[in-house]
């Protein structure tokens, strides 16, 4: 697994469902950062060398590379600040506001 | 040395250790944080004092790191991983890291005490600082490593202060004189370096630090997408270095490339907009004192 | 001194018998930092580590703060540790005693007791322990070296158990008890370790099942989480007793559990004290019997969790209860008067009680001292009805006060 996966998360009902002090499942996930998000990078394929700096300078860890040697965006956990946008040295992601694209 | 292979964005583990966590869009010490994960893997155990990347990385029930962490407390970053080390070596766990990622305020200030004690014991552990260069997650106020002329909720810049009045804490140097097994500065515009820096810190049998310069958008009023060429900016232009103290030994990574960027570097800041030329011509006057003194002892 | 050796018999300090009953328990991580009257402590493990006769990682650290921080980062991956304090010490730890108390850690720490600064003193009272009872430790007080030794060996036990994971502070009175030799009886490493199972909690990070510790929470989780430490609390009570009464088992000695009554059960006048002063106390209990008045004990073995039934069952129906405190709240009272008083509100018809403050910053107390107080109390019984009796009474003051 290489990322963890949202759990569906029981809220406690008895003081028992409690972890026992402060102490829970690493990596335990029951919420995405999707909503932040004013705009969304959009990467053209075509134009994508697989040089993997926007994967590489991501806050998120929300880019992956793919099978092709491309990348792909985890919208989910994408908030949307632009890092690889900016820092793409071929201008293959561009930065598109959210209305139009839903 | 042995000759190791570079990390790097090609052949880097695609595994995410840190990851859904709460920071601030374009975050330079998540970055700095997800970065190190992914060199030191999933055998680290790592302590986190209050702090951005501990309010944003533990609220129950959702949990970032994917590896073993703990929030320490915030003066006792150092000794907690002291402790951590010892327990692990004493249960026969020793190929593990052992792994603090603590702020500025978190190192240079209520830190700094516990950290000294742990390089001078020589622990096999690595400390990594992200400077934001003030308190950020209490709400932006001074810290030991927050530059001349900030403006935060504590230094205000107003008719009689242009913002802190006194200039950065010189914390890697405080660090190196414990004569420690290893230190060096890095930044999140300096991606490649950071990493290589990591690595060497990942094999060091002794206490290693790392003191990377990492962008707050939210504490500096700037834009989310320029996290990183802001914090590349400033290693260019001379208000921070890329260095080394190894062996006994100081080096220099990079020259100062674009001293002349200075004042359009900080003016492009919100914590900077109120400074004047005079305020510029301090800040450039101890930047030139700096590297002087750093090219002569350490060049 | 060897570890190895069978049922032995040594002259030793209250700091030492605390060092061999850390050594029997085998912590895997000691971290300290000196501070009088708890150094002989540290020294001595230091020497045994040094020798070899303790496997443990001792962490020369830089300051109480980080004497407790480090025990925790050490409790955190699975690991058996240890530290000991005392007074400033104690309080410089303030932070990460709720920490470790919070984040279930059982610890053990041997705490020497002393007065706190200003003015300075060395020299012993309870205020540092006591102003730290709110800070989720159980907290222990022993009256001589022996049961400072076998505390420690049960403070690992109880504290580790599943049902507390709560840690713990063993209490000795600064040099009356810290520097002062007795005979000890050591007890057998083979004995001990079967009666001291390998350091087992589900509250660790572990490589197989990786954890996040130390979590924050939201409103809407936080009482719940301060909830179970105050029922683990309150059932560490049972593992006490049942504790104790195993280590009597085992090693022929145990303690009472919670409290440690000594003539009681017909007495009128019943004092409590904590700590090295129950010695002095008996002697005059014994002094005052042998005149024919009715004089009980009652030893606060544990202050928390709180001994209320107890104290109830121990002294609820005497004529009057005096309590012993090495400690003042200031602008009220002695603290453990507080506690015991709080005890005595569950009953219907209520003891007389009254305070007395004693031995702060180490002044001594006699056993004249203490057969004063008796006499105190018979006088509030008698003659207290008419008028006004004090209810805090300071003891053995060098001069005369106002009221």
């Amino acid at each position: 697994m290489l990322k963890p996966e949202i759990k569906n998360y029981v809220t406690p009902k008895h003081i028992r469902d409690y972890p026992t002090g402060p102490s829970f499942e690493a990596g335990h996930l029951v919420s995405i950062n999707a909503g932040w998000r004013t705009f969304k990078p959009v990467v053209d394929i075509n134009v994508c060398t697989g040089c993997y700096q926007c994967y590489l300078l991501c806050p998120d860890g929300a880019i992956s590379k793919t099978d092709n040697k491309k990348i792909e965006f985890d919208y989910s956990f994408c908030k949307g600040c632009g890092v690889c946008a900016h820092e793409c040295s071929f201008n293959a992601i561009s930065m598109v506001k959210e209305e139009l694209t839903k | 040395m042995v000759d190791i292979k570079k990390i790097t964005a090609k052949n880097m583990t695609d595994k995410e250790f840190f990851f859904g966590h709460k920071a601030c869009a374009g975050c330079g010490g998540s970055l700095a944080v997800r970065l190190a994960m992914k060199v030191f893997g999933e055998k680290t155990f790592a302590a986190l004092p209050a702090g951005c990347m501990s309010a944003v990385g533990f609220i129950f029930p959702q949990m970032a790191f994917l590896n073993n962490a703990i929030i320490s407390t915030f003066p006792g970053t150092g000794s907690m991983l002291s402790g951590m080390r010892a327990g692990l070596d004493a249960l026969g766990f020793h190929d593990t890291h052992v792994v603090g990622f603590a702020g500025d305020g978190g190192t240079a200030d209520i830190g700094l005490q516990a950290l000294s004690g742990a390089i001078d014991r020589g622990d096999r552990i690595i400390y990594i600082c992200y400077d934001n260069e003030a308190y950020m997650n209490t709400g932006v106020q001074k810290s030991g490593l927050t530059p001349y002329g900030t403006k935060t909720t504590t230094s205000p810049a107003g008719k009689n202060l242009s913002g802190a009045v006194t200039h950065k804490k010189n914390l890697f140097e405080i660090i190196a004189a414990h004569d420690i097994a290893y230190a060096a500065t890095a930044s999140v515009g300096y991606p490649q370096d950071y990493l290589n820096k990591l690595s060497k810190a990942a094999r060091v049998n002794g206490t290693s630090y790392i003191h990377i310069y990492a962008t707050c958008p939210t504490g500096w009023g700037t834009p989310t997408e320029t996290s990183v060429s802001l914090a590349k900016e400033a290693v260019d232009c001379g208000l921070w270095y890329l260095a080394e103290y190894e062996n006994s030994t100081f080096k220099i990574n990079r020259k100062l490339t674009k001293p002349e960027l200075l004042k359009e570097h900080l003016l492009k800041q919100g914590r900077f907009k109120h400074l004047t030329d005079e305020d510029i011509k301090v800040i450039e006057s101890e930047r030139d004192r700096k590297w002087e003194r750093m090219l002569e002892k350490w060049g | 001194m060897k570890t190895q050796m069978s049922k032995q018999k040594v002259f030793i300090s209250g700091d030492e018998a605390v060092a061999l009953g850390v050594r029997l328990a085998r912590p895997h991580v000691i971290s300290a930092y000196p501070i009088t009257p708890q150094t002989i402590v540290v020294e001595r493990l230091s020497e045994m580590v040094e020798d070899g006769s303790l496997k443990a990682r001792y962490i020369h650290v830089e300051s109480e703060h980080s004497a407790m921080s480090a025990a925790m980062g050490a409790s955190a991956v699975g690991a058996r540790a240890f530290t000991a304090t005392s007074s400033q010490g104690l309080l410089y730890m303030a932070e990460g005693m709720h920490y470790a108390s919070g984040g279930r850690m059982p610890i053990v720490m041997m705490n020497a007791n002393r007065s706190l600064a200003l003015p300075w003193s060395i020299f012993g009272d309870h205020r540092d322990s006591l102003s730290m009872l709110d800070s989720g430790w159980i907290q222990v007080y022993v009256e001589d070296a022996q049961e400072a030794l076998d505390m420690t060996i049960q403070a690992f036990r109880i504290a580790e158990d599943a049902a507390v994971l709560t840690p713990f502070m063993i209490n000795l009175d600064g040099f009356i008890l810290t520097h002062t030799y007795e005979i000890v009886d050591i007890p057998d490493q083979s004995k001990v370790d079967s009666f001291l199972p390998v350091f087992k909690t589900p509250n660790k990070m572990s490589l197989e099942k990786p954890k996040s510790m130390g979590f924050s929470t939201s409103p809407a989780d936080n009482m719940e989480f301060k909830y179970q430490q105050h029922k683990a609390m309150l059932d560490a009570k049972d593992i006490i007793h049942s504790v104790d009464k195993e280590f009597g088992k085992t090693f022929g000695r145990s303690y009472g559990g919670m409290i440690d009554s000594y003539n009681c059960e017909d007495a009128d006048y019943v004092l409590v004290t904590a700590g090295s002063v129950t010695g002095t106390a008996r002697i005059a209990v014994d002094n005052l019997r042998s005149r024919g008045i009715k004089a009980g004990l009652v030893k606060l073995r544990y202050l928390r969790p709180f001994p209320d039934e107890e104290v109830r069952a121990a002294a609820g129906d005497v004529k009057a209860i005096g309590v012993l405190d090495k400690d003042i709240s200031f602008g009220y009272e002695g603290t453990i008067f507080t506690n015991v008083n709080s005890a005595l509100a569950h009953l219907s018809i209520r003891p007389v009680s009254i305070n007395f403050i004693a031995g702060l910053g180490g002044r001594d107390i006699s056993i004249k001292d203490i057969e004063g107080i008796y006499h105190d109390l018979e006088e509030a019984v008698t003659v207290g009805k008419d008028k006004s009796f004090a209810k805090v009474r300071y003891v053995n003051m060098g001069v005369e006060i106002d009221g």
